[in-house]
């Protein structure tokens, strides 16, 4: 699927009545990469749960290239094109790392599962064990790997990084950052390791609260140090 | 890219390994069901019954084993087979077994597809009593429509064919139990692939985790709703066997009990593995008629203690324990 825009205007959500976002406005060009930033707490993943359909939307619209996603539910998202990694990695314990994949073939070729594999050679090699026998790294590539087969054209990433270790997250980052640009895929990415987030990104969103807070490319946080310690809670 | 250093360990193809798994299998069913025709040359009507039942759980497993769906009414499919190949030989004399069985399949088929669209619109608890309604609902029917379905005293007057023209269905129910095999293999086979399909990791998945998969894009609905036509096509031919062999077909076909009973089998055997549903129905019925036979007054509280045995020592069924047992025997080798 080519990469598509995505627009967001004025959106307000939440859990049932308690609303968590509030007046959320943004705008992803296609092949774009946003990362959304903030602290704990802040509201980043209840934003991409949201984009994702997950959570209950008081007000505003989402719409993905020319497609108004504001009234479908997740599943009608995912296949107008929002490809959706959780923060859990919500992998099938029980299944094997070649049947998580056929899970994400749908309609798809069962051949379809050679491009997950060269995109992460490790899954082939351990395409025999059970998704619960992986380590975080290697779930969080099967995740990856598992929401790329239905052919997104924007990806949610939510945390990938957390509790890998370093080089497990330049691995991932290479390949994000090879996604953007090859397949000119439009990405947001959440993720609490600022400085990998920054030298992924080509624009920056910081929450505070459920709002935006701050707005600007990664140039821009950079030579702002104030903010980055105000809204981040991180020191120069 | 390239991946991190990893044991260098070579992987034979996957599909050519589970050919060969599957041909061992077949080679065990047919070997096992010589042995049983030779052992019990008296008891091939009560072995094909056996199998008649097993249709039916592996069927169950289709849906709760391996979808997640809780059911307890699904002698409901069983029962559309039975009564469909059994209204066609009674009542339109169509006496070929072989399309008998082809319109018990395609009965299952749709009572399944038909009574899933209102099951699965349910949850848990109440997904439980939906199916139990839609049972009852469907034996309250064939015993209301008792002209076409002989109501209470069952449908007789079912006569069918020489198989293939050649092979007649005789007092000692040989035809019977061999046709049961061969469809046993066949469905054995169709499962095998129908669980181990991109569909079938999909069913699978959606018991894991329906919200992930719909936010997936895939259809979980539809895709249980699928599922759940092609468990009845297997209940169905297990029902139109039942009709073939026995030549009767009972409200009890389609009763809750059979399909209380057959989800006892699935959990006794083991729920989401296909030997697992075989295995449980031998080992239930078998044992249920033997207890039976030896006290025909206490025989239901001696299956019950059985299973309690079961549950509490193997809650992963006798499947499960034996699997259990093996990987420690092998990690002990290593």
């Amino acid at each position: 699927m080519k990469a598509a825009a995505l627009d967001v205007s004025g959106l307000s959500a939440g859990y049932g009545p308690t609303r968590i976002l509030e007046d959320i406005s943004f705008a992803v060009p296609a092949g774009g990469r946003l990362a959304v930033l903030g602290r704990n707490g802040m509201g980043k993943t209840t934003l991409l749960a949201t984009l994702a359909g997950q959570t209950r939307r008081h007000g505003g619209s989402i719409v993905l290239g020319e497609v108004d996603l504001t009234g479908l539910d997740g599943s009608a998202r995912a296949l107008a094109g929002l490809g959706y990694v959780p923060q859990h990695r919500a992998i099938f314990k029980s299944l094997s790392v070649e049947e998580n994949l056929f899970v994400g073939l749908k309609s798809r070729p069962r051949a379809a599962i050679e491009e997950a594999y060269g995109l992460f050679p490790r899954l082939k090699e351990r395409r025999r064990h059970l998704g619960g026998q992986l380590s975080g790294g290697e779930q969080q590539m099967l995740t990856t790997a598992r929401t790329l087969l239905g052919q997104p054209s924007v990806l949610l990433l939510d945390e990938p990084l957390e509790g890998l270790a370093p080089v497990i997250c330049e691995e991932l980052m290479a390949v994000f950052g090879a996604l953007a640009e090859a397949r000119a895929m439009t990405i947001l990415l959440v993720e609490q390791r600022i400085k990998a987030a920054l030298e992924f990104a080509d624009a920056v969103l910081i929450l505070e609260r459920g709002r935006i807070a701050w707005r600007g490319t990664p140039a821009e946080l950079a030579a702002q140090p104030a903010v980055v310690e105000r809204l981040l809670g991180v020191g120069h | 890219m390239t991946g991190f250093p990893v044991s260098a360990a070579t992987t034979p193809n996957l599909w050519q390994r589970s050919a060969r798994a599957d041909a061992i299998a077949v080679l065990v069913v047919a070997a096992t069901a010589l042995v049983l025709f030779l052992l019990f040359p008296q008891s091939l009507a009560l072995l094909t019954r056996i199998v008649a039942i097993m249709l039916l759980v592996l069927s169950l497993d289709l849906v709760t084993g391996y979808s997640g769906v809780a059911t307890l009414g699904h002698a409901t499919v069983f029962g559309a087979g039975a009564y469909a190949a059994g209204i066609l030989a009674a009542r339109f004399g169509v006496a070929d077994p072989l399309l008998m069985l082809a319109i018990g399949a395609l009965a299952g088929a749709l009572a399944g597809g038909v009574s899933s669209l209102v099951i699965l619109r349910g949850h848990g608890l109440g997904q439980l009593v939906l199916s139990i309604a839609i049972v009852q609902l469907a034996h309250e029917m064939a015993n209301k429509f008792s002209s076409w379905t002989g109501g209470s005293d069952g449908l007789s007057g079912i006569m069918p064919s020489p198989l293939f023209g050649l092979f007649r269905f005789d007092l000692w129910g040989r035809t019977g139990y061999w046709l049961a095999v061969a469809l046993l293999i066949i469905v054995f086979l169709v499962l095998r692939a129908v669980v181990r399909s991109p569909f079938g990791m999909l069913c699978r998945g959606i018991k894991q985790d329906p919200v992930r998969v719909r936010a997936m894009g895939a259809p979980v609905y539809f895709t249980l709703v699928k599922m759940y036509a092609i468990a009845g096509a297997v209940a169905g031919l297990g029902g139109a066997l039942s009709a073939i062999s026995t030549k009767v077909v009972g409200l009890d076909s389609l009763s809750f009990s059979l399909s209380a009973e057959a989800l006892v089998m699935l959990v006794l055997g083991g729920t989401g593995k296909i030997f697992g549903a075989m295995l449980g129905t031998i080992v239930f019925v078998w044992f249920e008629d033997i207890v039976s036979a030896i006290n025909p007054f206490h025989w239901l509280t001696i299956v019950g203690v059985l299973l309690v045995v079961v549950v509490l020592f193997a809650p992963k069924g006798l499947v499960g324990a034996i699997e259990s047992v093996v990987s420690r025997m092998r990690g002990r080798k290593t």
